[in-house]
């Protein structure tokens, strides 16, 4: 595949590990924000090969996981409604909310659909004027700007049977609070390089200043997380501690300036709160005011819902890089992706289920 | 900060779409509810037939289930999936396939022209297989309550060899043998699928693989155990069988072949080719004496052109699969725990 | 996060308004939604996610990454020049 499979050559790879390990002196801790940068290193087992004064801790990039356990209850509780088709990408259908999850709300009987694109589910309420078409709108800024692109479809074709339940959560706020917390330990970040296609990396500048740590915005195949890898530790031995740009073959520092302005159209800016670390200010959208027809949130007012969290879940210490997920007492024991206990088991792109399904043998056998 | 954390969830108390896909909810549900019930050497044994003995000859006996969506997929439809895919388990037992039965659960609506080109279908891959269609039944049910067209089927063979190919039979060294490539049936149907559609040229692998299992067996006397990969993927076969023998597996990621186009429409789902299904390739585990000689056979057999050695048997990390990936790393390849979705992250 | 795919524009068109296109992967094509890539044409590679073009891949700056590595026994300072191109 073009521009895939090049960047996944096992010799170039093993060349720049190489570089790695001629340029490393002592040991590093480096946080890699998105949860598909954890699936392809687990996945293809790069962090036993890095050499071992990098420690790469995975920080909480799946939205899967840190969509706040209030909005899958209101999820859940809009799903359920007779008139709803509801609407989601299909990594949200398996994650628990407090007490059940969008399959057992099909099983049940609901009406709850996977979709690729959330232009699906615009068409979707074009085709069924009878019923009111919910689409759940997570994700990160890479994801927003399609979801926001669908309610300014809605609007245009007059759809009264649309809106959307939106919980996006935005990087840079997280990058701050995590760098901000006294029991920091993370020197430097990847950060996401699809979310740094939309939205440049302008934001991540003064928190390299003011935090002297490193930010390199980093692809997602293998040959990128290495290099991307490399220039962080390149930073790291020389004190230096910029903002650099691995993705250069589709991340420019203005981003896509299109997608940015429809983001400031369709949404606003709030404080949302990330699951397994809490409310973190101004780190999330929602739908704007000029669009509040389409706000599932106004339409489908859902009062009382209470949450409860369990304690042996240490989601929260491995969403901020703080644990691994070996080293929790539930791993792979009480908590397994079949019997998840917390979010990051959940979604297969959540750091304990890539360390469950791709790592166990390595954490049994180390 | 606080540390919040989801409560478990309970158990679900209904039969989940996860319970059909053929990974880790799938075998607990077989588990849990059916085993108990029926328990027998026969049954217990988790093999995709049965051997049993009438009267001193040795048959297979299978039954197997058809409810594939859409109903016409390049490469194939139901019925071609329903008469390859019971030949197919009766040839895992190295049967020779005689007989099939066939029951139809259609929906009312149903155009009958699609009736008969899902028995078209049949009648030509039943011809193909040189197996008879020997009785069978029809019933119609209410708009709403099936979707358009369920086939289920059973299927005797004779069994004319002595040995006993199950899945328990793997020993440390062994060879593991792929017959060609992986994820072309899973991928061709779900480009046809609602909310998930795609042009391509990716065809159904459905393929009745009896004369490729006499290729392999003739002049073979190492041969432990034979499977095809369908639901669930390369992955949940692998998985069963280690776990069935008590062994663990290592696979070369590099020896696993995926056609380009399949790997694309993978990668754009963000679905792993290894837990995709597959309706016209086996695995077979031999001895490692005889492997390579197996292989070449295979590879002058039309569906076995693309066979190669794809892993070993060890005594490594028991009833685990562990894949050498093509950096050079090493990750387990696990038994997926339900439903296998497209997602986005 | 962020499953994006390069893929090659094979035709655009108009639907209901937004700019959208045919986009082959290598085997297998599939509709997005161009809006977001007003400058990309027939020909060109984008970054395709859930169904939208996110943004344009630079074809010369993938070659040159990749050439560079496949030259170089020794990385060194060079590569540090070449990602400063970028940044």
């Amino acid at each position: 595949m073009r521009y895939v499979s090049e960047f996944r050559d096992g010799t170039l790879v093993r060349r720049v590990i190489d570089e790695i390990r001629r340029t490393v002196t002592r040991p590093w801790t480096i946080m890699e924000i998105c949860g598909g940068q954890t699936h392809a290193i687990v996945k293809n087992g790069l962090d036993e090969m890095l050499p071992g004064e990098i420690h790469l801790v995975h920080g909480p990039g799946c939205p899967v996981c840190v969509t706040p356990l209030e909005m899958i209850d209101r999820a859940i509780a809009i799903a359920s409604r007779p008139e709803v088709t509801f609407v989601s990408f299909g990594d949200m259908l398996r994650v628990p909310g407090s007490a059940s999850d969008l399959l057992r709300v099909k099983s049940a009987g609901g009406d709850v659909r996977a979709v690729y694109s959330p232009l699906d589910a615009v068409r979707l309420a074009q085709a069924r004027p009878d019923r009111e078409v919910v689409f759940f709108g997570i994700g990160f800024e890479t994801t927003a700007p399609a979801n926001a692109m669908a309610i300014l479809q809605a609007a245009r074709l007059g759809l009264g049977n649309f809106s959307m339940l939106v919980s996006h959560v935005l990087v840079p706020p997280a990058i701050e609070a995590l760098l901000a917390s006294a029991d920091n330990r993370v020197e430097a970040f990847l950060a996401a390089g699809h979310v740094c296609t939309v939205m440049g990396w302008t934001e991540y500048e003064p928190i390299a200043a003011r935090y002297g740590v490193p930010l390199v915005v980093t692809g997602f195949e293998p040959l990128d997380i290495v290099q991307g890898t490399l220039l962080a530790v390149r930073q790291l031995e020389s004190g230096r501690a910029e903002v650099e740009n691995q993705y250069t073959r589709s991340v420019r520092r203005e981003g896509n300036l299109t997608a940015r302005a429809v983001l400031e159209e369709a949404f606003q800016v709030c404080d949302r709160k990330w699951r397994g670390i809490g409310e973190i200010p101004r780190s999330g959208l929602r739908v704007s005011e000029r669009f509040a027809a389409f706000d599932a949130e106004r339409r489908f007012p859902v009062g009382g819902v209470t949450t409860e969290e369990p304690s042996v879940c240490i989601a929260g210490l491995v969403l901020r890089g703080q644990k691994k997920p070996s080293d929790c007492p539930a791993f792979g024991a009480v908590c397994t992706p079949e019997r998840p206990l917390g979010a990051p088991m959940v979604s297969s792109e959540g750091a304990c289920a890539a360390y469950y399904h791709y790592g166990r043998y390595r954490v049994a056998h180390a | 900060m606080d540390l919040s954390c989801p409560l478990p969830l309970t158990e679900s108390a209904r039969v989940l779409l996860g319970h059909g896909s053929g990974g880790r909810m799938s075998a607990d549900l077989v588990h849990r509810f059916f085993l108990p019930r029926f328990t027998n050497p026969y049954l217990d044994r988790l093999d995709d037939q049965a051997v049993v003995e009438i009267a001193g000859q040795r048959l297979a006996f299978t039954t197997d289930s058809f409810v594939v969506r859409p109903l016409f997929f390049p490469g194939g439809d139901i019925g071609r999936l329903a008469v390859n895919g019971t030949v197919n388990d009766l040839a895992m037992a190295g049967a020779r396939p005689l007989f099939l039965s066939a029951g139809f659960i259609l929906e009312e609506g149903l155009p009958l022209d699609d009736l008969a080109a899902i028995l078209d279908s049949m009648q030509a891959a039943c011809r193909e297989a040189g197996v008879l269609l020997v009785t069978g039944d029809t019933k119609v049910v209410n708009k709403g309550s099936g979707d358009q067209c369920f086939i289920n089927t059973a299927g005797i063979g004779a069994v004319e060899h002595q040995r006993l190919l199950s899945a328990n039979q793997a020993r440390p060294g062994d060879r593991i043998i792929l017959s060609g490539t992986i994820g072309d049936h899973g991928m061709a149907v779900m480009s046809r699928r609602e909310g998930f559609e795609f042009e391509t040229e990716i065809e159904s692998d459905t393929a009745p693989l009896n004369g490729l299992v006499a290729v392999i067996l003739e002049r073979a006397s190492e041969v432990r155990c034979l499977r095809d990969p369908t639901r669930g993927g390369l992955a949940s076969t692998l998985n069963e069988l280690a776990l069935a023998s008590g062994v663990g597996i290592e696979i070369d990621e590099e020896q696993i072949r995926v056609r380009p186009a399949v790997h694309a429409a993978c990668e754009l789902l963000g679905l792993d080719p290894l837990y995709v299904a597959n309706e016209g390739k086996l695995v077979a585990i031999v001895g490692p004496e005889e492997a390579d000689a197996i292989v070449e056979r295979m590879r002058r057999h039309p569906l076995g052109a693309q066979a190669s050695v794809v892993g070993t048997v060890t005594e490594q990390h028991p009833k685990m699969v562990v894949m050498r990936t093509g950096i050079g790393g090493t990750r387990v390849v696990d038994l997926h725990p339900g439903e296998i979705l497209p997602r986005i992250c | 996060m962020c499953l994006g795919v390069p893929g090659k524009i094979v035709e655009t068109y108009e639907v209901a308004g937004l700019r959208m296109g045919r986009v082959d992967f290598g085997g297998v094509v599939k509709e997005a939604c161009l809006e977001y890539v007003p400058d990309a044409q027939v020909g060109e590679y984008t970054v395709i996610h859930v169904g939208f073009a996110i943004g344009r891949l630079d074809e010369v700056e993938a070659r040159r990454s990749l050439e560079f590595l496949r030259d170089a026994g020794l990385l060194g300072t060079e590569l540090r020049e070449m990602e400063a191109g970028g940044a």
